[in-house]
């Protein structure tokens, strides 16, 4: 019997009538594919193209440039609920809006004219590249250089982005290379289609949990990229990485909400039915109880992301409560996942049931888009910078 | 530019099947539900006259008969893409049966036809809840025009309508001329999602509300206390009993075929 839906609060009868669309296309269209595809590794590529069609890959961006014109509030609870359908889809989706986000923030007029409209219009995918090889918590650390050729315009970038999403299979990627001396102020953003020559991808990392989802090295070798392609100043990069980041921490934490509800779900499910001792596990209070924190940890979850979610909306300041509702959503939906495995027993270590997948999938939510320690370091500095 | 051909889709509010359900009331199988949706069969009719929009020259006009939740379908029909909606709504109209619901759904369309021409009537194969498929051939005898059923092909050529109708044995190509009332089968389309722009911009499309009084109909000659044929008691299915187990002891292969066979399932 499947469980009632989310009690969400939405601000209008548009934005009910969406979730009610992401719920509709989540069941009929998603739910059924997931099993085969993560076991085989397949990219829903035609379902994005549905979601785009149905306008949910530029959701929170402007109207007049190809997007929905949505708050985070109701852009992050559509993730939420594709997230508890599918987590590769939810954060497919995510990082799509977040790949969008440097060229709608800090693209001149013209830029995002020419080339938003497309890049939110559903059918193509974008890639962020921040992370490399040897420069992750220390993103700052980056060495993949671009040097602007006077006589073509164009800068030759050579390098290695790493554990890139969507690498490969996207149709843009947000770069962010060195231009000029070390540290933050060295660092700029270009927008690279994925025809760019010199650019290539490596074969997807083989990972412990969105096996739908490909993640790969991106090599730049000698790739050239017109210098009209740059995306705010040379050395503004840095920032603008970062101001996508905190967005981006947001649809991380919609994801982790929207999978740990999957999971507490199914352990409501399963405690209810299991019976031993002769009476149902549920019934049980050393079961009981840790379904009631699972419950717990996910409503306060969900009410810390949308708070964040909503101070972005008011045009708040809203870092400090991003990296706040990424390390709390995601260590929650760890932690409820791991627990619902403990409900279904033996059951649920095999993989008769998804709940151990989506225990693996919650451990990438507290690895990317900064590491939890990150986000404490960001809480942290925020908190000094608050003293003084 | 030719003014655009007029399609008038009727639709109709349907319980949804996954929602909790009740009786309104003893003498009727109206089924109430908390939540209510635009009948999956209609959503082909709806498709087929947005695609036909598509093609060019077509103006999509949804319309439904029932109480005010019913909207939703209208509502549904508007964000896949339909241009406007008609609502007939009336607190007589509780409990109307096939043929009264046929006449009010003729005289909205005569009212429809006046106002500005209907060049064609496309319903679904069948309701999801009443199922009884005969609102296409009662609106057709009430109007004087051709019926064409269960279509799962359809093109518009000038001023004929040609479909294509598959029954087990045969495949027909049946051709109407202009306007007829055809219904179509859920083997014609993929009905398409609505997107999030047509969400909002079904918002200012115009719905139009329509009575019994606006029609030119007596609250007497519908209703429960005109149907031809009264519901005289409504009760809930027993709830199923314990189903049978067959404990699989080496022999369960063949005890659960004895079983089926026993049922005539094999
Ligand atoms: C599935 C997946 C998808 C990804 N997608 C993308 C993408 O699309 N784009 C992209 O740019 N990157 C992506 N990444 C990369 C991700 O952002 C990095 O893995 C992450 O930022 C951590 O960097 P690292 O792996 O180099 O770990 P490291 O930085 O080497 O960290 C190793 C450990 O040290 C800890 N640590 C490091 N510094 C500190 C400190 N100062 N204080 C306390 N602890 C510290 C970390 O928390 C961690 O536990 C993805 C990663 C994964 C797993």
């Amino acid at each position: 019997m499947p469980r009632p839906a989310v009690e969400r609060q939405l601000p209008d009868e548009e934005s009910r009538a969406l979730v009610e669309l992401t719920r509709e296309i989540a069941r009929a269209e998603l739910a059924p594919l997931v099993e085969d595809y993560e076991a085989s590794s397949r990219y829903p590529r035609e379902q994005m193209r549905l979601l785009g069609a149905s306008g949910l890959l530029g959701l929170p961006y402007p109207e007049d440039l190809g997007g929905g014109g949505v708050g985070y509030e109701v852009y992050l609870q559509v993730i939420e609920e594709l997230a508890a359908v599918w987590a590769t889809v939810a954060e497919s989706v995510s990082v799509h809006t977040l790949a969008c986000f440097p060229l709608a923030g800090f693209g001149t007029p013209e830029q995002r004219k020419r080339w938003l409209p497309d890049m939110l219009g559903g059918d193509l995918l974008g890639a962020y590249c921040l992370s490399e090889p040897s420069s992750g918590s220390d993103a700052a650390a980056l060495r993949t250089r671009a040097v602007l050729d006077p006589g073509s315009g164009d800068y030759v970038v050579n390098g290695t982005k790493a554990w890139i999403t969507h690498g490969g299979i996207a149709d843009f990627y947000s770069l962010m290379v060195r231009t000029g001396g070390p540290g933050p102020e060295g660092i700029s953003c270009l927008l690279a289609p994925a025809d760019t020559p010199g650019l290539s991808a490596a074969p997807p990392e083989r990972k412990l949990g969105f096996s739908s989802s490909p993640t790969a090295q991106i090599h730049l070798d000698g790739a050239r990229v017109s210098s009209g392609r740059l995306i705010g100043a040379e050395g503004q990069g840095f920032k603008i990485a970062l101001a996508a980041l905190d967005g981006g921490r947001l649809g991380i934490a919609a994801c982790a909400v929207g999978l740990a509800q999957a999971a507490l779900d199914a352990a409501v499910d399963y405690a209810g039915v299991r019976e031993q001792f002769g009476q149902p596990i549920a019934s049980f209070q050393g079961v009981s109880f840790m379904l009631a924190d699972m419950a717990t940890g996910i409503e306060a979850g969900r009410a810390l992301y949308l708070a964040a979610a909503r101070l972005r909306d008011a045009g708040r300041p809203f870092g400090k409560q991003a990296a706040m509702a990424k390390l709390f959503c995601t260590d929650m939906a760890m932690r409820v996942c791991t627990d619902a495995v403990q409900v279904l027993g033996g059951a649920g270590y095999t993989k008769d049931f998804p709940v151990e997948r989506w225990f693996r999938e919650a451990k990438a939510l507290q690895i990317v888009e900064g590491t939890n320690q990150v986000q404490r370091v960001v809480i942290g500095r925020h908190l000094s910078r608050e003293r003084g | 530019m030719a003014e655009p051909r007029r399609v008038l889709v009727l639709v109709k509010y349907v319980p949804d099947a996954a929602g909790e359900r009740s009786f309104a009331d003893a003498d009727s199988t109206t089924v109430r539900t908390t939540e209510g949706l635009l009948s999956e069969l209609d959503e082909y009719a709806v498709e087929e006259a947005l695609s036909l929009a598509e093609s060019g020259g077509w103006e999509v006009t949804v319309a439904t008969m029932g109480p005010e939740q019913a909207g939703a379908a209208i509502r549904k029909a508007l964000q896949m893409g339909a241009d406007a909606g008609i609502h007939i709504s009336d607190e007589a109209l509780h409990g109307t049966d096939a043929l009264g619901t046929s006449a009010v759904l003729a005289a909205a369309v005569r009212k429809f036809s006046d106002e500005g021409g209907c060049d064609l009537l496309l319903c679904g194969m069948a309701s999801t809840d009443a199922g009884m498929s005969v609102i296409p051939a009662m609106l057709a005898e009430r109007l004087g025009l051709p019926q064409v059923s269960f279509a799962s092909q359809l093109s518009v050529e000038g001023d004929t309508v040609r479909i294509r109708r598959d029954s087990e044995t045969a495949t027909e190509t049946i051709e109407s001329r202009l306007p007829a009332v055809v219904s179509v089968t859920d083997q014609i389309n993929e009905p398409r999602y609505p997107s999030f722009k047509g969400i909002m911009a079904a918002k200012k499309k115009p719905v139009t509300t329509w009575s019994l009084a606006d029609l030119g109909i007596e609250p007497a000659e519908v209703g429960l206390a005109a149907s031809w044929s009264p519901v005289t008691e409504v009760s809930k299915r027993p709830p199923r009993g314990q189903g049978t187990i067959i404990t699989d002891d080496g022999e369960g292969g063949v005890a659960l075929a004895e079983f089926l066979a026993a049922e005539k399932f094999i």
